[in-house]
Formats: structure tokens, sequence, C-alpha cells
């Protein structure tokens, strides 16, 4: 192996995460590569039911039954939070006992996650302060009055209105959007290395978003954090992310950094994905009933594996006789710029 | 939508509708304060029409949606819907089996779909379970539904024996979706039906509920905070702010030329998918107002940059300014704010 990169935080290689059903072998994450540096953000992005949350939940070993790592690593960087080294300790997360307490000492304080669907993480039957002065408490050894008065810091801080009554609802007296920003205030209460966040404002209005995409990026420089940000939004995309990794059917099919992503994207799926974006100009000349373009076809059957590249049955620039037969390598058609595809190699 | 359908009469009428909810602290569970969530809406949606309504996060738009629906009851207010088989009724006072038979006609779609689908039903009870419940289809006729339901939403109809949890965010989304369609109903309140859906999945749903819209004479009210998304599907806007309507008016209108300072902050926040202006969005400063405990005069006063004294005295009416164009700002004549065009031309 080369030197070691110094701000190297985490890598995954082959990942692969199955469900062994009766109907067959759910390949929900099948091969994924991925790198991420210490306060980076990493954007990903990729259809849905692509495999993001369950390569997520693979790293925290949170991956539910019958579900199971059947292939690759996960390695962490981890260095102590108190700063007495610099020296990071490898931990491949795919080897740890999923109950275990290295793990449990990882999860929340380490790398913490914003799950997509809050009530995931939360008890419905305890307060909202209750569950996230719990995680302060646990990870932080404070009193209970600092730790009160800690979790209405946060709650202001991703901009609860009236933190003082949302501190004793129960999760089912706040609005989706409020769920949404008690399960932020919950996993950055922790101050983690690396935060996953998984579609965490998709029920905020743009003016909430842009302050809690703030609060984010100022927690990062803080204690530099570093952020894997799972949205299917490209516009919060362009905002937030340094790199993009797209992701198609398990795999990560192309990554770069998000200018790249942008404005030269080379998989024939990423280039779909910028033609179906309804675009706000529209609103300014509205047609009747507009349609929108879609990527043709459907995505396949999860039980069986396509031979070839698994984008080909959908590909606009499909090659017959390559693309169904051979699955297409990683290739680096330019510096830093990765992707899985025929066309370049 | 067309303009024939601009002539028709409402499918539903809302009235000065209200929700409250109490604020319980203590031992003994005493009523410390009310939470306005929505706070006297009125508003109508022709038939085959999209209402879109937008507003910040907490601002009573589920509430609204439910309340409408009756999912929970309302604290007063009258919600008219034109049913085709009941006539005109309000559904605020509709007894139970009145109400069964309008929610045939009347659907939502729920923004959480992880905690409003029953973790022990498969798909097949799930998206069936209305069409059984009002005798519609059963046995082989309702699979058959089922899976014609599955298939236009994007999933593959073998998953019907499978159970909510063995689905990604995206999918489950789209269960809740085909539910609210099984039983063909005329009018379903779309809440953040599409926020879980990557760009490509989303654009095709969207299609899919004009297509229906077109076919079947579909009324939506859709909720959702992406404002190309509402842009798009949308014939007219509503914009909320601590559960009252501050503005409303036709899409084109509200995008070009909106009039309550609200929404203008609201637009030059979206976030645009071009990482050269990642740096241009602009932040609504100020703390967010509270419900239980609303500021004086106009609810948005204190984080309003062209606020004046008459703002933080007395509170503005919902008025007409232009046709079709209702603001709740006292300065709405006089202000001149930048909608979308400038915004794009300025980021
Ligand atoms: N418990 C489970 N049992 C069986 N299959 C599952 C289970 N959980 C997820 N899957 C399948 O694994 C695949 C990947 O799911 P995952 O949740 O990672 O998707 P995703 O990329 O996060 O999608 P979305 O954007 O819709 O949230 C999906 O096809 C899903 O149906
Ligand atoms: N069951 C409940 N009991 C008490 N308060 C509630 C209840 N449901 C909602 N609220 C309160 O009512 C207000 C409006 O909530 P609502 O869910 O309607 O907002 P919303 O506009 O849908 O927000 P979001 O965009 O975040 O989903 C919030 O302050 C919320 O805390
Ligand atoms: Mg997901
Ligand atoms: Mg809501």
């Amino acid at each position: 192996m080369p030197e070691q990169d110094q701000n190297l935080l985490l890598e995954i290689k082959g990942l692969r995460t199955y469900f062994h059903l009766a109907e067959g072998v759910v390949h929900a994450v099948d091969g994924v590569d991925l790198k991420m540096h210490r306060k980076e953000t990493l954007g990903i992005v990729g259809e849905s039911g692509c495999g993001k949350s369950i390569s997520a939940y693979s790293m925290l070993r949170l991956v539910p039954p019958p579900g199971k790592i059947e292939a690759g690593e996960i390695l962490f960087y981890k260095t102590p939070k108190d700063g007495s080294t610099n020296q990071a300790e490898i931990v491949n997360l795919t080897k740890l006992d999923p109950n275990g307490s290295e793990i449990r000492n990882i999860r929340g304080n380490y790398i913490s996650m914003v799950f997509q669907e809050p009530m995931t993480a939360m008890s419905p039957v305890r307060t909202v302060g209750q569950q996230i002065m719990e995680a302060i408490i646990l990870h932080q050894k404070v009193s209970k009055e600092e730790a009160r008065k800690q979790t209405i810091e946060m709650l202001r801080r991703v901009r609860m209105s009236n933190p003082e009554r949302v501190i004793d609802d129960y999760p089912f007296q706040l609005s989706g959007g409020m769920r949404q920003r008690a399960v932020i205030a919950m996993a950055l209460c922790c101050r983690p290395s690396l935060l996953i966040a998984d579609e965490p404002t998709t029920a905020l209005d743009v003016t909430t978003e842009a302050q809690i995409l703030n609060l984010m990026r100022d927690l990062q420089d803080e204690f530099g954090m570093a952020i894997m940000y799972i949205t299917h939004n490209l516009g919060v995309i362009a905002e937030m992310a340094d790199n993009v990794a797209v992701m198609y059917m398990g795999r990560v099919v192309e990554q770069a950094d998000v200018s790249t992503i942008f404005y030269n994207p080379l998989h024939p799926y990423t280039q779909g994905l910028h033609q179906s974006i309804p675009q706000l100009k529209d609103a300014l000349s509205r047609k009747e009933h507009k349609r929108l373009d879609v990527i043709k076809g459907m995505v396949p059957d999860p039980y069986s594996r396509l031979k070839g590249c698994p984008f080909h049955p959908r590909c606009p620039k499909f090659i017959a006789g390559v693309c169904d037969e051979v699955e297409p390598r990683m290739v680096e058609p330019e510096p830093g710029h990765t992707v899985k595809c025929h066309l370049y190699g | 939508m067309s303009d024939q359908a601009l002539t028709k009469e409402p499918l539903l009428e809302v009235i000065e509708l209200k929700k409250y909810f109490p604020i319980r602290r203590g031992f003994f569970k005493r009523v410390v304060g009310q939470v306005k969530a929505v706070d006297n809406l009125s508003f109508f949606i022709r038939e085959g029409e999209t209402l879109g309504l937008v507003g910040e996060s907490g601002c009573g738009k589920t509430t609204a949606g439910r309340s409408i629906l009756r999912a929970i009851p309302p604290s007063s207010g009258k919600i008219l819907f034109r049913d085709p088989t009941l006539g005109k009724v309000d559904v605020a006072t509709l007894d139970q089996d009145q109400l069964i038979a309008v929610r045939r006609n009347m659907r939502m779609i729920f923004q959480d779909p992880y905690a409003s689908l029953n973790p022990r039903m498969t798909l097949l009870d799930i998206v069936g379970a209305p069409l059984r419940a009002m005798k519609l289809a059963s046995g082989k006729e309702l699979e058959e539904r089922v899976a014609e339901m599955l298939r236009r939403v994007g999933l593959r109809p073998e998953y019907m024996r499978r159970y909510p949890h063995a689905f990604s965010g995206g999918q489950r989304q789209r269960i809740g979706l085909a539910r609210a369609l099984a039983p063909n109903p005329k009018f379903i309140v779309c809440d953040e039906p599409v926020s879980a859906l990557d760009v490509s999945v989303q654009a095709q749903i969207l299609n899919l509920l004009q297509d229906l819209q077109v076919d079947l004479g579909l009324t939506y009210l859709f909720v959702a905070h992406d404002l190309s998304v509402v842009a798009h599907i949308s014939d007219r806007v509503a914009v909320m702010y601590v559960g009252k309507m501050v503005e409303l008016a036709n899409t084109q209108e509200l995008y070009t030329n909106p009039m309550h300072p609200y929404t203008e902050a609201l637009m030059s926040a979206i976030p645009l998918p071009d990482p050269r202006k990642r740096e241009k969005r602009v932040y609504l400063s100020g703390e967010v107002a509270n419900p239980a405990n609303p500021p004086s005069g106009c609810y948005f006063h204190p984080r309003c940059s062209y606020c004046v004294d008459i703002c933080k005295s007395t509170e503005p009416a919902f008025e007409e300014v232009k046709p079709g164009h209702f603001v709740k700002c006292h300065r709405a004549r006089e202000l001149s704010l930048n909608g979308v065009a400038e915004i794009l031309a300025n980021r």
C-alpha cells in the first residue's frame, strides 16, 4: 500500500449486502466502493431503491434481518475525540459484533446518522427532550440540567419555534419537518466525526432547509465533521457536496467532484438524471400539461442479476453485444473522475 | 387544467377552518395553552384543479389536509365537498357511515410513509384494504387491481406479498400513493408525495398524477416544499405562514409577481441545481414564530425586511389585490418584490 493518506476517514471496498428472501436474493448493495476524507461532504444520489440507505445501515451495522453483509470491507479511520493523538486507529466495521460495545461506542459518538424516516430513530412514547438528553448523557457525562440546557439550545439551532415547548412534546405532536429537525439535533449533539444524513431535509421548506444546511456547515467547521449526504435533491447536492457518488442498482457507477458531475457527467444514467429535474424557469411560461422527461423503463427485477451493465436495458447509448454481455469495469477517464461504463473504455 | 375546468364550480370549499391543539403539561395534564395549527383557513378548489400548498415547516399544512379529510376533528369551520353520490356535504358534520362513504372519494397520501403503513400488513392488504372495505373488489379481481396500481406507481407486482419494511423510503412513498389511488377517488390531499423520490421516479409520478387528472378529472391539494415541483404541477398556489394563508394566486402570477414578503423569501431560498450558484441562497433571519403565542399585528413582521409601524400593531386583511391574487400584507400594493425571473437573473 502507498503511504497512508492522513486525512482519510472512511474507505468502503467491495461492499455487498444481500437480503435472502423466500422469493430470491435481493442484492441491495452489490459492490460499493467509496472513499471519504475528513471534513469532506460527499453527496450520494441514485434511483429509489438503489441501495443508498442499506449502504448507510451497513456502515453502522444496523442492517435489518434477514439482511447480511456478504463481502467487502468498511474501514473507519478513528482518531480519539479528546485529541490525544492524531494517529488513526483503523477499524474494519464489517468485522465488529453488531451488538458489541465497540460498534455502540462508534454509533452516535463517532458516526451518527439522520435516518430517512425520523420515526425509525425515535420512540413514540417518550418526549423529544428525553430522547435527545439521553443521547447527550450517554456520550458526554454531563448532569441532567446541563443536558436539558444543551437540548434546548440544539433545538433552537435547528430552527424549532418555541424549543421550551417542543422539548416536552411527544414526536406525534410535531410536524413532519419538526420531527426531522429533532432527529438532526439528536445526531449533531454528540459532535460526530462522520454524519450520515439520509434525506434529512425532505420535509423542510426551502428557507428552513437553507438554515439547516448552514448549521451543518458551521458544525463541520467547528469540529471537523465529515458529511455523507444522501439525497435526490440535486439543488441541495449542488449547494452542499464537495464530491458526488452516483449509485445505480447497488453499485457506484460514477464519482467525481460536484462541478464535474453537473457540467460533465459521463454515465448515461447521470446524464438522464439532469434531464428529469423540473425546471424552475418553466414556472414563468407555463405550458399546459408539460410532461417531464423520464429515464425510460423500470428498474429490473431485483432477484435476477442482469448480465453485463445493470443499466443497459434502459440506456439510450446501449451497445448490443457489449453492454448486455460484459460488466463494465471502473475506469478513470480523467483524474479524480471515475465511471463504470463501456463508452469510456 | 383546461379553460373549461376554470369555469367549473368548486369541488371543495373550506370555510374558516380552525384546528387548535391543547398543550398539556404537568402531572394533571393541565391545559397551559393552545397551538393554533390552522387558524381561519378559507379557500376552494375547482374540479380537476391542482392547488399547491407551501409554507414553513410547522405552519399547519398537514394539519389542514388532515382536518379536511377529518382524519382529525377540526375545531371549527365548514368543509363543503361535492360527493358524486352523497351530493354536497359538510365533511365536518358527517356521521360515521357517511364519512366512510365520502372517504372513497377523498383520500390522502401521508407525509410519513413509514408511520402510515401498517407493518403487519402485506402490500396486497394495504393497497387492497380500501377496495375491500368499500366492497369495490375482492378475490382475483382485487389482486389484479392491486397489481395494476403497483405497476402504475413503478413498483413490481411481484412485491405484493411483502411487508412495508422490506422497501426503501421512496418505494414506501409509492405504496402510500397506490393506496390512495386504488378506489378511484375524486380528490386527493397529496402531502409531500414525491419528497423521497429521485428526480427520474419523481418525474414519472408527477406525470402519472397529471395523466390521472386528465383522464379521470382528479382534483389535488398538493403540499410540497420543492417549489419547482409545485410550479410544475399546480394551477394555483397558496402560501401559508403560522396557520394562516398569506398569499394565493395562479402559479405563473405567484412565481413572477409575488406580493407577500414571505413568498419572496421562499423564492430567494430555492436551491438551484448549479454548483456555481451555491453561495447565493438568501436566508430568512429572525426567530421562527410560535403558533401558541404568535407575534402581534402581522405574524411575519419580526422577520420582515419591509416592516413598518402598522405591521406591528394591526393584522392585515387577506385581500384580493389583483383579480385572483390574494395577499395578506399592509404594503402589498406599494411593494415591488422579486419573483423567480429576478432571482434566477441575480443568482
Ligand atoms: N428488509 C428488507 N428486506 C428485503 N429487501 C429490502 C429490505 N430493505 C431494503 N430492501 C431492498 O433493498 C433495496 C435497497 O434499499 P435502500 O433502502 O437501500 O434504497 P435507497 O437507495 O435508500 O432508496 P430510496 O431513495 O427510495 O430511499 C431496495 O430494492 C429494497 O426493496
Ligand atoms: N397531534 C398534535 N398534537 C399537538 N400539536 C400538534 C399535533 N399535530 C401537529 N401539531 C402542531 O401543529 C403545528 C402544525 O403542524 P403541521 O404538521 O400541520 O405542520 P406542517 O405545515 O405540515 O409542517 P411540515 O412542513 O414540517 O410537515 C406544529 O406546531 C405542530 O407541533
Ligand atoms: Mg433510502
Ligand atoms: Mg407536514
